[in-house]
C-alpha cells in the first residue's frame, strides 16, 4: 500500500500535498486537530443554533431561569405572528424595491465601466480608476451628514430614493472585480469586433458581457447580502416608519417587544431576516468564499 | 505619405474610442462626485460652523471652535477610547485565525464544511446576530449565564450592565463576527506557499516551530498586513452592534464608539456642524492608516520572491 502510494504521482501541484504520505503520528495528530477545530467550529454556530431553538420555545419556558436548548412543546406561532405583522411584510418589500433598481442599474453601469477600464484605451484610464478605488476608503460615517442633509433637500427622505439613487451609479469594488476578471480574457475578440465595425456599447453587450456573466452572478450576489444586511444608512435616511427596511424593522421589533419580555418573537423576526443570505451564501459559498480570498491576496 | 494617412485614421480611432469610454465610465464618476467628493467638502465647511440644520450654516461659522470644544470634549475621549479597547479583539481574532487556518489546511475530513461553519456568522445580518448576541449577554436569562449558573451554580456576571463587563462583552461578538473572513484570507495564504519550501527546511532539519517561524509567518505577512489594515479602519467604525446592544451607549456611557458619539450628535441633538467635526476627525484617522498601508507595504511584507 505503501508503495503504491509513493508510486501514485503527483496530478497537479494543488494535489501534491493531500498525494504526500501520511505517517501514522501525522494521522493521530490530524485526527486530533480535526475534533478540536470541529468543536471550535460548534461553539461558533452554537449562539445561531440557540437563537433558531429560542424562537420555537414557549414564553414560560424561556423565562425560566434554566438552561434549556429543545424547545418543549415546540411552538411555530412566533413565525406566523411575525409574518402576519404587516410592518414585517412592508420591510421585506421595501427591502426588495431597493434590492431591484440598485442590482439591475447599478450592475449594468458597474459592469460597462469595468469594461471600459479594462479592454478599452483613453488617456487618463489609470489615474481614474485609482481615484475611484481610493473612494472605497472613504467611510460612510464621513459622508453620512452631508449625505443626509443633501438628501433632505432633495426631498428624497419621504421615499426610497436615498438607497436606491446612489446606488445605481455603480459600485467600485465590483468595477475592481470585474476588471480583473475582465483581464483574464484575451483582447483579440475586442480588436476583432473592432474592426468589424462594431460599436463599443455591442462589443459590451454582445461579447463581454456574456462573457463576465460567473463574475457579475458573484458579485451581484454579494451586493445583494451587503443590501439585505444595511442598517446604518437606511436607520439615518429614511425618516418615515412606512418605507423602513427589513433590518430597521428588525432593530425596531427588538426594542419593543424585549420590554415584553417577547424573546420567541424577536427570535423568530430575526431568524426570518438572515434566512435569504444564509441560503444564498449555502447556495454559492465556493463563489463567494473565492472572492473573497482573492480580495486578500490581491 | 501612406504612412502618415494610417496614423491620422488611427487617432481618430482612438478619439472615437476615448469617447465612448469616457462615457462608460461617466456613471461612478457622476455619483463619486454627487455622493463622496461633494459631501466631504461640505463636511469640512460644516465643521467650522455652529450649524444645526435648522438655522444658516454660513451665518454661524465660528472656525475652528468645534475642534478645540471636542479637544475637552470627555465624552469624545471616552469614546475613543473605547472604539480603541474594542481594538483588543483584533489580534485575538488574528492568532485565532492563523491557527484554524492552518488545521483546516492539513489532511483533515470535512474541510469544507468546517470553513463554512466558521463563515456564517460573516454572512449573517449585523443587527439580526447583535440582537441574538443580546439575548445570549442578557443577565436574567440569557444563554451564557444559563451555562455560568449550570458549571458553578452561581449567578454570572452583567454582561451588557457592567462598565467593564460590556466592553469584553463586545470584543467577544466582534472577534466571534469577523473571525471567519480572517480564517478564509489566511488560508487561501496558506494554500500560496510553496510546498517546496517545508521540504526544504525538513531536510535541514528544521522542526515545526522553526518551520511556522521562518517560513509560514514571513510568508502569510502579506495577509497579516491586510487582515491588520482593514480591521483597523473598520475598527474605527464600529457602530450598528453597539446600538442595538447598548442602545444608550452602555453603563455610564462605556460601550460607546467614536461613531456612536457621532451619530448621536448629529442626528439625536441636531449639532450637525460638531458632529461633522467629529467626521473629519474620524476621516483624518483613517486617511493616516490607508497612508501607512501604501508606504508601510514594501517595509513590513515579505513576498515569495
Amino acid at each position: 500500500m505503501d508503495t503504491a502510494a509513493i508510486l501514485k504521482k503527483p496530478s497537479s501541484k494543488k494535489d501534491y500535498q493531500t498525494d504526500r504520505v501520511t505517517t501514522p503520528k501525522e494521522r493521530i495528530f490530524n485526527i486530533l486537530i480535526f475534533i478540536i477545530l470541529f468543536l471550535f467550529a460548534l461553539t461558533m454556530v452554537f449562539p445561531l443554533v440557540y437563537m433558531v431553538a429560542t424562537s420555537f420555545m414557549t414564553k414560560n419556558q424561556i423565562l425560566s431561569g434554566s438552561l434549556t436548548l429543545f424547545p418543549d412543546p415546540i411552538l411555530i406561532g412566533k413565525y406566523s405572528e411575525v409574518l402576519k405583522k404587516g410592518q414585517f411584510i412592508t420591510g421585506i418589500l421595501n427591502t426588495i424595491k431597493v434590492e431591484v433598481p440598485v442590482l439591475l442599474i447599478g450592475g449594468f453601469t458597474s459592469s460597462l465601466a469595468a469594461f471600459a477600464f479594462a479592454k478599452m484605451e483613453f488617456r487618463g484610464k489609470n489615474i481614474l480608476f485609482l481615484a475611484l478605488l481610493a473612494t472605497i476608503m472613504i467611510p460612510f460615517a464621513v459622508v453620512m451628514i452631508p449625505q443626509y442633509v443633501l438628501f433632505t433637500k432633495l426631498h428624497w427622505t419621504n421615499s426610497l430614493a436615498p438607497l436606491i439613487i446612489p446606488g445605481c451609479f455603480g459600485n467600485v469594488s465590483m468595477i475592481f472585480f470585474l476588471r480583473q476578471n475582465l483581464y483574464s480574457i484575451p483582447s483579440d475578440l475586442m480588436d476583432a469586433a473592432k474592426i468589424d465595425g462594431c460599436n463599443y456599447f455591442r462589443i459590451y453587450y454582445k461579447i463581454f458581457l456574456p462573457l463576465m456573466k460567473g463574475a457579475l452572478g458573484t458579485q451581484l450576489m454579494l451586493w445583494f447580502m451587503g443590501i439585505w444586511n444595511d442598517y446604518l444608512a437606511p436607520t439615518i435616511f429614511l425618516r418615515s416608519e412606512k418605507n423602513w427596511t427589513l433590518q430597521v424593522v428588525i432593530r425596531s421589533f427588538n426594542s419593543y417587544y424585549a420590554i415584553q419580555s417577547d424573546y420567541a418573537l424577536i427570535m423568530a423576526a430575526s431568524v426570518i431576516a438572515m434566512l435569504p443570505t444564509l441560503v444564498l451564501f449555502f447556495l454559492f459559498q465556493r463563489m463567494i468564499i473565492q472572492s473573497i480570498a482573492i480580495s486578500g491576496i490581491k | 505619405m501612406s504612412k502618415n494617412k494610417v496614423k491620422v485614421q488611427r487617432s481618430a480611432m482612438a478619439k472615437r474610442e476615448e469617447r465612448w469610454a469616457w462615457l462608460f465610465i461617466a456613471p461612478p464618476f457622476i455619483g463619486f462626485m454627487l455622493f463622496m467628493a461633494y459631501p466631504i467638502v461640505f463636511a469640512i465647511i460644516a465643521s467650522t460652523s455652529k450649524w444645526t440644520g435648522i438655522n444658516s450654516l454660513w451665518g454661524n461659522i465660528v472656525g475652528l471652535q468645534n475642534y478645540i470644544k471636542i479637544f475637552s470634549d470627555i465624552k469624545f475621549w471616552k469614546s475613543m477610547g473605547t472604539t480603541i479597547i474594542y481594538m483588543i479583539g483584533i489580534p485575538i481574532g488574528m492568532i485565532l485565525g492563523i491557527l484554524i487556518a492552518m488545521g483546516l489546511n492539513r489532511k483533515i475530513p470535512g474541510k469544507r464544511f468546517l470553513t463554512t461553519m466558521y463563515y456564517v456568522p460573516v454572512v449573517s445580518s449585523l443587527v439580526a446576530v447583535s440582537i441574538l448576541w443580546a439575548w445570549v449577554f442578557n443577565y436574567d436569562y440569557g444563554l451564557l449565564n444559563g451555562i455560568y449558573k449550570l458549571l458553578t451554580g452561581m449567578h454570572g456576571p452583567n454582561w451588557l450592565g457592567d462598565e467593564q463587563m460590556v466592553k469584553v462583552s463586545l470584543i467577544i461578538f466582534m472577534v466571534w463576527k469577523g473571525l471567519g473572513g480572517t480564517v478564509i484570507l489566511y488560508l487561501a495564504g496558506l494554500q500560496n506557499i510553496p510546498q517546496d519550501y517545508y521540504e526544504a527546511a525538513m531536510i535541514d532539519g528544521a522542526n515545526g516551530w522553526e518551520k511556522f517561524r521562518n517560513i509560514t509567518l514571513p510568508l502569510l505577512s502579506p495577509v497579516t498586513f491586510y487582515v491588520l489594515i482593514t480591521s483597523l479602519i473598520g475598527g474605527f467604525q464600529v457602530f450598528v452592534e453597539v446600538q442595538v446592544m447598548t442602545p444608550s451607549g452602555g453603563p455610564n456611557y462605556s460601550s460607546a464608539t467614536v461613531v456612536f458619539y457621532l451619530y448621536e450628535k448629529a442626528f439625536t441633538n441636531g449639532q450637525l456642524g460638531y458632529g461633522s467635526a467629529v467626521a473629519v476627525i474620524l476621516a483624518i484617522i483613517i486617511f493616516i492608516i490607508t497612508a501607512i498601508n501604501f508606504w508601510g507595504q514594501d517595509k513590513w511584507v515579505k513576498t515569495i520572491d
